[in-house]
């Protein structure tokens, strides 16, 4: 039997291109397997081989969505490929959200068996979870010895058309599909044995989870702009120069307070970002370019808003685990209505 | 961090450039920016233009203070 083909797409760090400075490149196609590819072939056997790696920039997929998935769908169905693997991207956000995207895409528009892999905390794996299998792996690259082995396994299966098992068997992201098998137990017996487990404080495993819909309703509307405080905030990282809270380029533990009290531009003299995700070098030259400083003292001058509050808070947005930027954002919050705050800019990188 | 502060009482808008992870967040008010390192800018431009462009997008950041919305909102 010959083997499956494989497309993989990966980024331009997992190809060794560069980092966030190449993170503009458009898509390119090579011949073979690239980087963690060679991971897969030694996963695959002789059952499948990577016959050709497509490589694009996280930034770029990110900002040309549709021209994305359209030019590397075209690369990919040259390659009449039986299996297409995405990743693994960990917990790298726009990684994530392209594997995700193109993963989709393979698997409605070309019809062709297509895995991805990431973390659980990855914005892409609850954007995709529903749509694509994504394989759970760690928050970091050095997993890929793990992940690989079990994005290659499912992606064989599901090439192969065997049965795919549930999320815990296979280990891929749960994405809400259930189906129906007989249990050892009849259904009295199982829910008598967790009430006594729970009553004795025991662990138990419900079988029918409640969904989380973590929603906040909006607040309302501001009435009149020229008699409230604004404050802003950004996840991307932007400080007073040399960093003097030494919030971290990723993985932050904390956020910074800055007073602008009199500050009517945010010069490259006085303000750069600890961001690590993101090329730093515009965000470095003018840092209004992520907090706008400079258009809000306008607007405060002329009128159009009350006033713009005189700290503004900044974390790194990269890789940040979710409840530290939950309790950062509280603490900031609490902050600001103490400051008598009534609304909030927050920009993102 | 959006969906905290605006949980804690304050509304908030959100400019971002993904906003496919804005909306899977759970940001209600979100205006879409220019690019990933430089949401609020473009360094291609002269600053004058460059700095209209980032009074147009705080601009519609300001609006969409304004506007009651019921549920997610993309200011495009």
């Amino acid at each position: 039997m010959s083997k499956f083909r494989v497309v993989h797409y990966i980024n331009q760090f997992f190809a060794q291109i560069g980092g966030e400075e190449k993170a503009d490149i458009p898509p390119e196609k090579r011949e073979g397997a690239v980087g963690p590819g060679l991971a897969f072939n030694k996963a695959f056997g002789d059952e499948a081989e990577v016959v050709s790696t497509i490589v694009c920039g996280d930034s770029w997929f990110n900002e040309n969505l549709e021209e994305a998935k359209n030019t590397i769908l075209d690369m990919i169905r040259e390659e009449k490929p039986d299996i297409f693997i995405a990743g693994p991207a960990f917990n790298a956000g726009r990684y994530g959200v392209a594997c995700g995207s193109i993963t989709e895409a393979v698997k409605t528009e070309l019809g062709i068996p297509a895995v991805t892999g990431m973390y659980i905390e990855n914005p892409g794996a609850d954007m995709f979870r529903e749509k694509v299998y994504i394989i759970e792996t760690k928050n970091s690259a050095a997993d890929m010895r793990k992940a690989a082995p079990k994005m290659a396994k499912l992606a064989l299966k599901l090439a192969k058309g065997e049965e795919v098992g549930a999320s815990a068997e296979d280990d891929y992201i749960p994405n809400g599909i259930r189906k129906n098998f007989f249990e050892k137990k009849r259904g009295s017996q199982r829910a008598v044995d967790m009430l006594l487990a729970k009553i004795n404080g025991k662990p138990y495993t419900t079988e029918y989870p409640m969904p989380d819909f973590d929603r906040v309703d909006p607040q309302p509307a501001i009435k009149d702009l020229s008699k409230v405080t604004i404050a802003l905030v950004t996840s991307g990282g932007i400080v007073p120069k040399g960093n003097p809270d030494h919030i971290e380029s990723s993985s932050a533990t904390k956020f910074g307070e800055y007073d602008i009290t009199g500050v009517d531009d945010l010069t490259a003299d006085g303000y750069e970002t600890a961001h690590g995700g993101y090329d730093p070098v515009y965000a470095n030259e003018d840092a209004d370019r992520v907090v706008p400083v400079d258009v809000m003292r306008e607007f405060e001058r002329e009128g159009v808003i009350g006033k713009l509050h005189n700290k503004f808070y900044s974390t790194t947005g990269n890789g940040t685990a979710v409840a530290s930027s939950k309790k950062f954002a509280e603490e900031i919050a609490k902050r600001l209505i103490a400051d008598e705050v009534d609304a909030v800019l927050l920009t993102s990188t | 961090m959006v969906k905290e502060i605006e949980r804690a009482g304050l509304p908030v808008v959100h400019l971002c450039t993904v906003t496919p992870i804005s909306l899977t967040v759970g940001a209600n008010r979100i205006v879409p920016t220019i690019a990933i390192p430089y949401p609020l800018g473009n360094p291609e431009l002269s600053p004058e233009d460059e700095y209209k462009l980032r009074k147009g997008i705080v601009t519609k950041a300001l609006e969409a203070l304004t506007l009651e919305v019921e549920d997610q909102t993309v200011f495009e």
